[in-house]
């Protein structure tokens, strides 16, 4: 047996003897440097409008943070002063008539798509739908309520109402309820369900009593986000809840709320009414900020 | 051994349960009601279709595709086409993405490599998915009174500049495309960076060894190695962001001027279905009803397609590890 040619090399020509330092100076080097500088650069510019959106809604909405902004009307146009009391109100109600309408339905929901058809088709086909329902643009939600509810007059023949407003919001809030509930029941361990069975609970009794508290945060996170999302739509709201200058008169009649006071104000010459929009944007941005952290509260709790 | 119990003792002792009718009865129940409640997306789905698409057909007798292409938006003679809008979306929202693609991903680059300390890269991501809760009507609102005024400068030197294209041939006066598109950058930001951050976050750490192993640098290991192996998730991504961007509404409408008339620049007022919509349909009565929901039908169409194109492209090119 020959002895390969290389193995009469020595190791010095072999091998190619560079230093193992980093040399800065190198092209390679200073490329990775220019790169890591450019997106150094990206990531604060990502950073940047968030700031000046706090910075502007905190300097401009609470210079008019005061009581009578949350107990009084809003002015009419010409007139200063006046508050936006009706339209917190309004934010609440709405949000609410969508809360009690989407968690039920989206929860229950959720817990069919785990629960029961885990990977049947018809799972897969209605999990497609929620992805589907989530990427419809919220004008087109408002577009639907308007046509399948304003326009057809079914609650007591009154066209435009806070009902009209809430089931509109509801249907963008559906797909993450659903989604989080169906992922959030995915990660309960299968053991615990077959614990609960092997007692001698029946699947009724394993959901309530076993699944769906194991699950109770990532589900609560959900629904968390879910509400603040819908409490800061506006395009859903302005042709089904639409508008009112008045404390709100039930759930049949239009209704103000935060989102539509601040569109409406926004685009009005007067200077009354835009700060008017400012204080909104500010009572509005706090109360989603705080939404926010809570959820993320709730899943910090979750994970230790 | 085993004692030796009495068979009668035994069956006293361990009695096999029968599940009571009752019990079988809420189970079933509970399930049908379940089934029913997971039904209500499909006939969402169908029912929000079949609303729009019955409010169109008015509007698809008397204009047909012409709809499409003509750009006359004429309430006094009826005649209506959404020429404007339709190219106002997709100019919008396309322009949109070219500038927060590049920024999304350098940010989620930046926040998935070790380049800081975590408790910062922390904070940006932080930063980033709060920027993604602010409501779209409250940035629209910042966009009118701080950002287009802070921008008018930059769009007066574009015009002075470029002013012999057709896209910057007129005089910025407020409300226009560019500030739109501005607004729609900060808008699909934070979906561009949030998905971008999970897929690189999900590509496995072994990948990035073998490429140190063979002795490339962090951004050739980044171009190279770890972008390919998340291109799906991010491709989804920017898909759902495109999506997004065609149907956002709020801000869009305070600040892009609402123009029903035909103009290339980017620096004149437009407009999108979006805010042609919202600002509209409040007030629209007779045939104009029908040719709004033309046009929504027309953003349906577009953003379902849009979406099921993300999903299926990553599904198509999702790589299994």
């Amino acid at each position: 047996m020959s002895t390969p040619s290389y193995l009469n090399l020595s190791s010095d020509q072999l091998f190619d003897r560079r230093p193992l330092t980093r040399d800065p100076s190198l092209r390679r080097n200073r490329i990775n440097q220019l790169f890591t500088l450019i997106a150094g650069i990206f990531a604060s510019i990502a950073v940047l409008p968030l700031f000046l959106v706090l910075v502007y809604v905190l300097i401009q909405g609470g210079k008019l943070i005061s009581l009578g902004l949350f107990t009084q009307l809003p002015p009419a146009p010409g007139l200063t002063g006046g508050g936006i009391g009706n339209a917190i109100v309004g934010t609440i109600l709405v949000s609410a008539i969508a809360s009690l309408l989407a968690i039920p339905v989206g929860v229950g929901g959720g817990i069919y798509l785990c629960e029961y058809a885990n990977r049947g088709w018809f799972a897969q086909f209605i999990r497609f739908g929620n992805d589907v329902l989530a990427g419809v643009p919220s004008i087109i939600c408002g577009v639907f309520v308007y046509g399948a509810i304003v326009a057809t007059r079914v609650f007591f023949d009154q066209s435009y109402s806070a009902a009209a407003g809430g089931i509109a919001l509801a249907v963008l809030m559906l797909p993450t309820v659903i989604k989080t509930t169906d992922e959030g029941l995915k990660l309960v361990p299968q053991e615990l369900r077959w614990g609960a069975y092997g007692i001698g609970a029946s699947k009724f009794v394993t959901i309530m009593r076993v699944t769906l508290p194991a699950a109770f945060t990532p589900i609560a996170t959900g629904i968390v986000l879910a509400i603040a999302r819908a409490a800061g739509e506006t395009a859903p709201l302005i042709f089904t809840a639409l508008f009112s200058s008045f404390w709100p008169e039930g759930v049949f009649n239009p209704i103000a709320s935060m989102s539509v006071l601040i569109f409406n104000f926004a685009i009005m010459p007067y200077e009354a009414q835009n700060s008017l929009a400012w204080a909104a944007s500010f009572v509005l941005v706090m109360m989603i900020l705080a939404a926010n952290l809570l959820a993320r509260w709730l899943s910090r709790i979750a994970r230790s | 051994m085993t004692p030796d119990i009495p068979p009668a003792l035994l069956a006293d002792q361990f009695t096999l349960r029968r599940r009571p009718p009752s019990e079988k009865l809420v189970d079933l129940g509970f399930r049908q009601l379940t089934l029913c409640l997971a039904s209500v997306v499909a006939l969402l789905l169908l029912g929000i279709f079949f609303t729009v698409l019955h409010g169109s057909e008015e509007a698809f007798h008397n204009f047909g595709l012409r709809f499409l292409t003509t750009s006359s938006w004429d309430p006094v003679n009826e005649q209506y086409g959404a020429l404007v809008a339709i190219y106002g979306t997709l100019v919008s929202s396309l322009l949109a993405l070219v500038i927060a693609v590049p920024l999304g991903l350098g940010t989620a680059i930046f926040i998935t490599e070790d380049l800081i300390p975590l408790s910062l890269r922390e904070a940006i991501g932080l930063m980033v998915e709060l920027l993604a809760a602010i409501p779209s009507v409250v940035l629209g609102l910042w966009a009118i009174f701080v950002m287009e005024p802070a921008i008018r400068p930059v769009l007066d030197l574009l015009n002075q500049l470029l002013g012999w294209t057709p896209f910057f041939n007129t005089v910025p006066q407020g409300p226009g495309m560019a500030p739109a598109i501005l607004i729609l950058v900060v808008m699909v930001l934070p979906i561009i960076t949030a998905i971008s951050r999970d897929a690189l976050n999900q590509v496995p750490p072994e990948l990035r060894q073998g490429a140190y192993g063979v002795g490339t640098t962090r951004w050739g290991a980044i171009f190279s190695v770890i972008l390919p192996s998340a291109v799906s998730a991010i491709t989804g991504g920017v898909m759902l962001a495109l999506g997004r961007a065609m149907g956002e509404t709020m801000a869009v409408t305070m600040i892009i001027g609402n123009s029903l008339n035909f103009n290339l620049s980017l620096l004149s007022p437009g407009n999108t279905i979006a805010s042609m919509l919202a600002n509209q349909f409040g007030e629209a009565d007779g045939i104009q009803v029908s040719a709004l929901m033309y046009a929504a039908l027309i953003l349906m169409v577009l953003t379902f397609a849009v979406n099921v194109f993300a999903q299926w492209i990553v599904r198509r090119l999702s790589l299994r590890y």
